[in-house]
């Protein structure tokens, strides 16, 4: 059933509105368990949509395996989606910083207050991200360590490559995930793939942890995948960064979640207009190169990679 | 007058980055104002630029006391300037939302990074801001709750008002605060626009910071004095709110006294012209920010009033 959960007229004939498909047992009990899968707060962030899709499909396809709510949120900012834009266009605002909202606020600050109602009480909520357009990312689930305890038993059933704890940042206190888990309704924040594209096998991966967490909560009866079993990084030195020390085109030369051993070449900063190489990028560490840059323009300090130390994996 | 070159960062195509300081007087780090820091602060820009001219001219009459540096910063951001886009060129991060940065991250953290180092230990720090909704304000001197705040020092600019509001959390990584962790006096500057040159309010601008320097004992300065500052709290004032979204006429200006059920503005239908809703005002009181584009949304804060009943 398509609801729509907070609808905003716009100046020239257009109404904005934030729909979800809440899909129901067909014998409900009213005892039923809820879970929200959200995307598209950053309207440049695709990966969730084919995860939507999937999520559906699957339910469809054996609906009396069904015995929990599922409600699915698409395009929580549909502006930025439908116009290629990561903030709420017209106001550039990060809609990831503007929860928990305000009902009496701007349109902006009404629509984060109205979508906070709608998802507190879940019994989980998934906040699927794709990382931005610079940056591609292996599945993964980015916990503040606030919630840590809650939430790593739950990110362990959902099929990700790694789960990585970080430490409390105020600037974080507004986004959605942290507005929800503090009223006590435990959301995971999945980051993978990269910005404006689908990577459909991640999508299929995060799918089927979506479905086994489903499985294990008694919303779902059918049968699922075992979930891969992730590595948990919970240090900050777990990670190391790899930002561009100088401005060029960046061309990798390494693939993503490779191992590499220290001082082996990830990519090279080029100079087209003069035909130099600038900079050869080497891992600092021997680990796994976890997040690898999409975007080839960087300028002095662009993030180019993140590498898992090996401790860490083998921990 | 020295002109420096605060931070600088090459790029591939463009001209290099540079954050141009130019410094007044000798000695201790004594007072520092960053104008623009975001590419739409044309008016921020304008300040400063007076700013330096004044201070230039000062400076050749021996009016900068002794002991006093004073570095004037026009623009942290001329990359976004020339492209005409309010945050940075590449990632559109803020560079306001980035203090005290980090000289190893991503490039607006290493470009906070570089500036932070450069004026943290100045005795006091002036920027001159914008909000992040269009509208035009009354001057004022804004300042957050941070627990640091000198409300006293802050009514030494002479500015019609000083308003002070609580701290968010994305406030921490303001220049403003940073300042004021680093123990500066730290002051916000607002002037009536952002994005036009507003000649008028940017005078006031100029005359509240040699008003403030002459009362610091920085420069000797004699013009006009200035207002004796009403303090506000930012929840005091009183929102005025479209109910519904269209073409938007306002009929008051900012700085305009109004009185209850006054009309400040219409919301016309905006393809029959219909009026859809007249917003009048619920309070005796001051026109302190209104909206200044022809569209609007709705539940918009189009006017932001200071009562009058709390002004006594």
């Amino acid at each position: 059933m398509i609801k729509t959960i907070a609808s905003v007229k716009l100046p020239v004939d257009e109404v904005l509105e934030i729909r979800k498909n809440r899909i129901s047992p067909a014998h409900p009990t009213g005892r039923e368990k809820r879970i929200s899968i959200v995307t598209g707060i950053h309207g440049d962030e695709l990966e969730g949509q084919y995860v939507c899709f999937e999520v559906i499909r699957r339910i469809r396809a054996e609906a009396d395996k069904l015995s929990g709510i599922v409600d699915i949120y698409p395009a929580m900012n549909p502006l930025g989606i439908d116009s290629i834009t990561r903030g709420i266009p017209a106001f550039d605002l990060d809609m990831n910083r503007l929860f928990p909202g305000n009902r009496e606020g701007d349109m902006t600050e009404y629509l984060a207050d109205q979508i906070i109602r709608d998802l507190a009480g879940s019994d989980v909520c998934i906040d699927i991200h794709a990382s931005n357009i610079y940056l591609t990312e292996i599945p993964q689930i980015r916990i503040n360590e606030l919630h840590r305890e809650r939430l790593i038993p739950l990110a362990e059933k959902m099929n990700v490559d790694l789960i990585w704890v970080h430490g409390a940042n105020t600037v974080l206190e507004s986004t959605l995930a942290h507005s929800l888990n503090s009223i006590g309704t435990p959301t995971l924040v999945v980051e993978m793939g990269v910005g404006m594209r689908i990577t459909k096998e991640y999508c299929m991966q995060l799918a089927n942890g979506i479905m086994h967490l489903m499985q294990e909560m008694g919303i779902w009866q059918g049968e699922t995948k075992t979930p891969v079993k992730p590595i948990i990084s919970e240090l900050p030195e777990d990670v190391s960064y790899l930002n561009a020390a100088v401005a060029g085109i960046f061309v990798p030369a390494a693939r993503h979640w490779e191992k590499l051993k220290k001082g082996e070449l990830i990519g090279r900063i080029i100079d087209p207009l003069q035909g130099e190489v600038l900079n050869e990028v080497c891992s600092p560490v021997d680990g796994y190169l976890f997040t690898i840059r999409e975007y080839p323009v960087v300028d002095a300090g662009s993030l180019l990679g993140r590498l898992l130390r090996e401790e860490c994996v083998s921990r | 007058m020295k002109k420096t070159i605060v931070y600088e960062i090459k790029a591939i195509y463009r001209d290099d980055l540079r954050i141009t300081g130019y410094e007044f007087g000798q000695g201790e780090k004594s007072v520092c104002i960053v104008g623009s820091m975001r590419g739409n602060e044309v008016q921020q820009l304008y300040v400063c630029s007076q700013l330096v001219k004044r201070f230039k001219k000062l400076e050749e009459e021996g009016s900068i006391r002794q002991g006093h540096k004073i570095l004037v910063i026009p623009s942290v951001n001329p990359y976004s300037m020339n492209i005409k886009k309010r945050f940075w060129p590449t990632d559109n991060t803020d560079i306001n939302r980035m203090f005290p940065g980090y000289d190893l991250g991503e490039t607006t953290q290493r470009i906070a990074a570089g500036l932070f180092e450069e004026i943290k230990d100045f005795t006091y720090g002036m920027q001159f801001t914008s909000f992040y909704m269009p509208g035009r304000f009354t001057p004022h001197i804004r300042m957050m709750k941070a627990g640091y705040e000198n409300v006293e020092l802050a009514k030494q600019f002479g500015m019609p008002y000083v308003v002070l509001r609580n701290t968010r959390p994305y406030d921490t990584t303001t220049l403003n605060y940073n300042w004021q962790v680093w123990e500066a006096n730290a002051f916000s500057i607002y002037t009536t626009s952002t994005e036009q040159i507003d000649k008028e309010s940017a005078a006031q601008a100029v005359r509240a910071v040699l008003n403030f320097l002459s009362k610091e004992g920085v420069v000797e300065y004699s013009g006009h004095e200035g207002y004796i500052s009403l303090v506000v709290e930012d929840t005091d004032m009183v929102s005025v709110r479209t109910k519904t979204a269209g073409i938007f006429e306002s009929v008051v200006s900012v700085g305009e006294e109004i009185g209850k059920g006054q009309v400040l503005a219409q919301v016309l239908d905006p393809y029959e012209g219909e009026v859809l809703q007249e917003l009048c005002s619920p309070v005796d009181g001051l026109v302190f920010f209104a909206h200044d584009e022809p569209l609007t949304y709705a539940n918009t804060a189009v006017f932001k009033l200071i009562c009058h009943e709390r002004d006594t």
